[in-house]
C-alpha cells in the first residue's frame, strides 16, 4: 500500500486509461440519466453530481477493488464469490448491478487478451468491474491503493460523456476534474485501508438518485450513454 | 465493528460525554401455546427508550392489524438522542412469530453540548418462520445534531421481513447536522441489503444529483420473502423520484427523495401498492 | 477460457456491415437474412446510437428469430464500437456464436457513421460498405477506406437513381476505380436479381472462408481521402486484396 510504486507507475495508466479497449465509453457514469432528470444543467451541478458519486459509488467501487487486488496478490481467488456477493447487497438497483457486471466482463475480455492470467478467466461469467480491476492491478504487479484509484478515475466517465450531454466548456469540466484530483486520492486511501478488512464491513454509502435515474433511464425510449 | 457503538470508556471520551444517556432496551416475541398466535416474550425498556405492548394504529403491511400478533411500540423519550448518548435496541423474533414493531413519534437527533456524536445501534434477529413487520417513524436530523445510526437484521432464510425508514434533514427551513446510517440485512448469514448514508456538512457532494440532490427527506422501504427468490418482483421506476427495485436475493428495495416527509410517506406507499397483497397499505 | 475466441471449427464468418446513417445497411442485413436462413445458420449483432432501434427494425420485419437479433449500445460511438474499442462487439458475436452454435455467418451492422469508419479486423472477416444514389452521385468518388478497402461496395437503391439525378452507371464506375477493381455492387430491393447477386457474393465469401482461403483485410483506419481518377483501372481483382472471392459485381446492374 502507501505511495504509488515508482516502478510500476506506468501499469497504473495503462489501467486507467480511458482508451483502454474495455468498452467504457458507452457508459456515462450515470451523468445521462441525471441530465435527462433536469438535474444537471450547469457546471455546479456537475461538479456536485462528480464529488457525490466519488464519495458513493465511487468508495464502494475503490473498497472493492483494493480488495479484490489484495486477494489476487495473495493469490486467494476463493475469496472473490463473497465479495460477489458483499457487492451485490450494495447495489439495490438491477440495472447498476447489470452495468457493473458488463463492464466487469469487458474489461476481463480485454485483459485476457491484453495481459493473459488464469486469474482472468477464474473470474467467472460476468464479474463485478471493481473486482476484475483489482484482480487486473494485481496481474500488472500493483496494489490495493492502485486498484482503487484506477476504478475511481474510471468512475468519472461522467466528465467525458458531459461534453456529448451538455452544453459546456472542456476546460471548466477538467478543471473540476484537477480539483477532485485530491479527494480521489484520499478516497483510494480510504478504500487501501480496508483492503485487507471482513468483506462485510467494506464501505457501503448508497446513491438513492443514482439507483432511481439508472432505473428511469432503461426505460428511456433514446440515449446515448447505456448507463 | 459493533464494539465502536458502545460509549467510549477513554477519558476523553468520557469527558466529551458527560450527562450523556446510556440506554439498552430489548424485546422479543415468540410463539403462543396455541401455535399460531404470537405474544411478548420479553420487554425491556430502559430510560428514553420505553417500550410497551400495543394495538393497532393505522394501516400496516403484511399483517393488516391482525390481532394474533405481538405489537410493540417504541418510544424513544421526548427529544434525542442527544450529542454524546448511545441507545441500543435489540429486538429477537422468535421462530414462528409475528412481530409488529411501531414507534410513538418520529425520533428527533439532536446536537449535545460537546458537539460529541450521539449513536443508536439496532440489532435484529428473525428466526425460521418468523415475520417482522417493523413501521418506524421518521428520523429527523437536526441542524448541528451528529448521529450515527447503525441497524443490523439477521435474517434465517424462511424468515420474512418489511421495514420502513425514513430520514429527515433538518426541521423545518433549517439544514441538516451530520448524518450516517448503515443498514445491514444478512440472510442465513449472507449479505443481501447494506447500505450506508451520509449527509451534513461534513458529507462531500451529498446534495449533488448521485446521491439526494435538493431533497429534504429521503427513504425506503425493504422488503424480504423467500416466496421470491424463484420470482422477484420486476423493477418499477414509478416516479421520477422514486423507484422498486428487486434485490440480488429475495427482497425489494423502494427508495424515494422528496421534498418533504410529507410526499415521502406519500411516495413509499404508493411503491408499496406495486408488490400487491399482502404488502400494500 | 469461456471469454476468449472460439474454436476455428465453432467460428462463424463474421461480415460486418458498415456505412453512412440510413443507406440501407439494415435492409442489406435483412435482404441477406431472408433470402439465406435456410442454406446458412445467421445470427445478427446491430449497432446502435440511440437505444435498440436497428435490432427493433429486424426483430419486427421476422427476418430471423427475434433471439437471433442482438443489440449492442454504442454509447454515440459507433465508430469506436467497430475500430478502436471492438470488445462489447466482440463479446456478442462470441456469445452468439456460443448460444447457437454452430453457426455459419454473423452479421454485425455498424451504427450509421461517416465514410471513415470501418470494421477492425479483430472483430470482422469480411466487411460490407453500404453507399447509397440518394447521398449523390459524387460520393463514391470521394474514396475514404470503407469505399476503397471493403470487401464489398454496395451502391443502394439504384431504383431512386433518376429521382435524385444521379446517373448509376457513372457512380459505379466511380466507385470501381476508386476501388482500383474491388468488387462493386449496384443494388436495389426491387431488383430481385442484384439482390441474388449480393447472396452470391456472400455464398462465395463464406465457401472462401470456410475453406480457410480468406485473410481478412483492414480497409485502413482513416486513410487520407482516395480520389479516383476514372483511370480504367477496373477488375484488377486482388491487387489491393489478399482473397480471391469471384467477382462479375461490377456493372452488374441494368
Ligand atoms: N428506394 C429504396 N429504398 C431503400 C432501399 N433499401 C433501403 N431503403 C430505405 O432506406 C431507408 C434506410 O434503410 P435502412 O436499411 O434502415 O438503412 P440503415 O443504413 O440501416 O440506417 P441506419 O441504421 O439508421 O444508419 C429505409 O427507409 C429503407 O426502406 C432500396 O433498395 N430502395
Ligand atoms: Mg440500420
Amino acid at each position: 500500500m502507501g505511495q504509488v510504486d515508482l516502478g510500476r507507475q506506468a501499469a497504473l495508466l495503462l489501467l486507467a486509461d480511458g482508451r483502454l479497449p474495455a468498452g467504457g465509453y458507452a457508459h456515462s457514469g450515470g451523468l445521462e440519466p441525471a441530465v435527462i432528470a433536469g438535474r444537471v444543467r450547469n457546471m455546479a451541478d456537475l461538479e456536485a453530481f462528480l464529488t457525490g458519486r466519488a464519495q458513493t459509488a465511487g468508495l464502494v467501487a475503490a473498497a472493492f477493488a483494493a480488495a479484490a487486488c489484495a486477494r489476487a496478490s495473495r493469490d486467494d481467488l476463493a475469496a472473490l464469490p463473497e465479495l460477489e456477493a458483499e457487492f451485490d447487497a450494495r447495489i439495490p438497483s438491477p440495472e447498476l448491478r447489470k452495468v457493473s457486471r458488463d463492464l466487469g466482463r469487458q474489461l476481463q475480455r480485454a485483459m485476457g487478451s491484453i495481459h493473459p492470467h488464469r486469474y482472468f478467466s477464474a473470474l467467472g461469467r460476468a464479474p463485478h468491474q471493481p473486482l476484475v480491476m483489482g484482480v487486473a492491478a494485481s496481474v500488472l504487479g500493483l496494489g490495493p491503493q492502485d486498484a482503487a484509484l484506477a476504478i475511481l478515475h474510471d468512475n468519472n466517465a461522467g466528465a467525458a460523456a458531459a461534453a456529448k450531454l451538455m452544453r459546456v466548456d472542456p476546460f471548466e469540466v477538467h478543471a473540476i476534474l484537477a480539483r477532485a484530483t485530491g479527494p480521489l486520492d484520499d478516497l483510494a486511501r480510504r478504500a487501501a485501508e480496508t483492503a485487507d478488512a471482513d468483506p462485510a464491513d467494506l464501505p457501503a454509502p448508497s446513491a438513492p438518485l443514482a439507483d432511481i435515474a439508472a432505473e428511469h433511464h432503461r426505460r428511456a425510449d433514446a440515449r446515448l450513454f447505456a448507463s | 465493528m459493533r464494539d465502536s457503538l458502545l460509549p467510549d470508556p477513554s477519558p476523553r471520551g468520557l469527558a466529551r460525554a458527560i450527562g450523556a444517556m446510556f440506554a439498552h432496551a430489548s424485546v422479543s416475541s415468540e410463539l403462543a401455546a396455541n401455535g399460531h398466535s404470537s405474544q411478548i416474550g420479553n420487554l425491556r425498556s430502559d430510560g428514553p427508550l420505553v417500550l410497551r405492548k400495543s394495538n393497532p394504529k393505522g394501516p400496516e403491511p403484511l399483517t393488516h392489524r391482525d390481532p394474533g400478533v405481538a405489537r410493540v411500540m417504541l418510544a424513544a423519550g421526548t427529544a434525542g438522542p442527544l450529542g454524546g448518548d448511545g441507545y441500543r435496541f435489540d429486538v429477537h423474533v422468535g421462530a414462528g412469530s409475528t412481530m409488529v414493531l411501531t414507534e410513538a413519534s418520529a425520533l428527533l437527533l439532536l446536537p449535545g453540548i460537546s458537539g460529541a456524536r450521539s449513536r443508536f445501534a439496532i440489532n435484529i434477529t428473525v428466526e425460521a418462520g418468523a415475520t417482522l413487520v417493523w413501521w418506524a417513524e421518521p428520523i429527523i436530523a437536526a441542524q448541528h445534531c451528529n448521529h450515527h445510526h447503525e441497524v443490523r437484521i439477521s435474517l434465517a432464510p424462511s424468515a420474512r421481513m418489511i421495514l420502513r425508514e425514513e430520514m429527515i434533514l433538518g426541521r423545518h427551513g433549517e439544514t441538516p447536522g451530520d448524518f450516517t446510517s448503515r443498514l445491514r440485512i444478512t440472510r442465513d448469514g449472507a449479505p443481501l441489503y447494506d447500505q450506508q448514508l451520509e449527509f451534513g456538512p461534513k458529507a462531500a457532494g451529498f446534495d449533488g444529483a448521485a446521491v439526494l440532490g435538493a431533497a429534504r427527506a429521503t427513504g425506503s422501504v425493504i422488503a424480504v420473502d423467500p416466496a421470491w427468490q424463484d420470482a422477484p418482483p420486476q423493477a418499477q421506476p414509478y416516479h421520477p423520484q422514486a423507484v422498486l427495485t428487486p434485490l440480488a436475493g429475495p427482497g425489494v428495495a423502494i427508495a424515494a427523495v422528496a421534498p418533504d416527509s410529507l410526499e415521502l410517506r406519500n411516495l413509499l406507499t404508493q411503491g408499496l401498492q406495486y408488490l400487491g397483497p399482502p404488502w400494500a397499505i | 477460457m469461456h471469454d476468449h475466441p472460439s474454436h476455428n471449427e465453432t467460428r462463424a464468418l463474421r461480415l460486418g456491415v458498415a456505412g453512412p446513417v440510413g443507406t440501407g445497411k439494415s435492409s442489406v442485413i435483412a435482404a441477406i437474412c431472408r433470402q439465406l436462413r435456410d442454406e446458412f445458420a445467421l445470427g445478427v449483432i446491430t449497432n446502435d446510437i440511440y437505444t435498440d432501434e436497428d435490432a427493433r427494425f429486424l426483430k419486427s420485419a421476422g427476418v430471423l428469430p427475434a433471439e437471433r437479433i442482438r443489440a449492442v449500445e454504442t454509447g454515440s460511438c459507433p465508430h469506436t464500437a467497430i475500430r478502436d474499442d471492438v470488445t462489447m462487439n466482440l463479446i456478442a458475436v462470441e456469445d452468439m456464436e456460443r448460444d447457437f452454435a454452430p453457426l455459419d455467418i454473423v452479421l454485425v451492422e455498424s451504427g450509421g457513421d461517416n465514410l471513415t469508419a470501418t470494421f477492425s479486423p479483430a472483430l470482422v472477416d469480411a466487411q460490407i460498405f453500404v453507399l447509397d444514389v440518394a447521398g449523390g452521385g459524387d460520393v463514391a468518388r470521394k474514396g475514404g477506406p470503407g469505399i476503397s478497402g471493403a470487401d464489398l461496395l454496395v451502391i443502394n437503391k439504384i431504383d431512386l437513381g433518376e429521382h435524385v439525378d444521379v446517373d448509376v452507371d457513372r457512380m459505379v464506375a466511380d466507385a470501381t476505380s476508386a476501388r482500383k477493381g474491388g468488387p462493386v455492387l449496384a443494388l436495389s430491393r426491387k431488383r430481385p436479381e442484384t439482390v441474388e447477386q449480393l447472396c452470391a457474393w456472400v455464398r462465395e465469401m463464406h465457401k472462401t472462408y470456410a475453406a480457410g482461403g480468406h485473410i481478412p483485410v483492414d480497409p485502413g483506419p482513416m486513410a487520407p481521402h482516395h480520389h479516383g481518377e476514372g483511370d480504367g483501372h477496373t477488375h484488377s481483382h486482388g491487387h489491393s486484396h489478399g482473397h480471391s472471392h469471384s467477382h462479375g459485381y461490377t456493372h452488374s446492374h441494368d
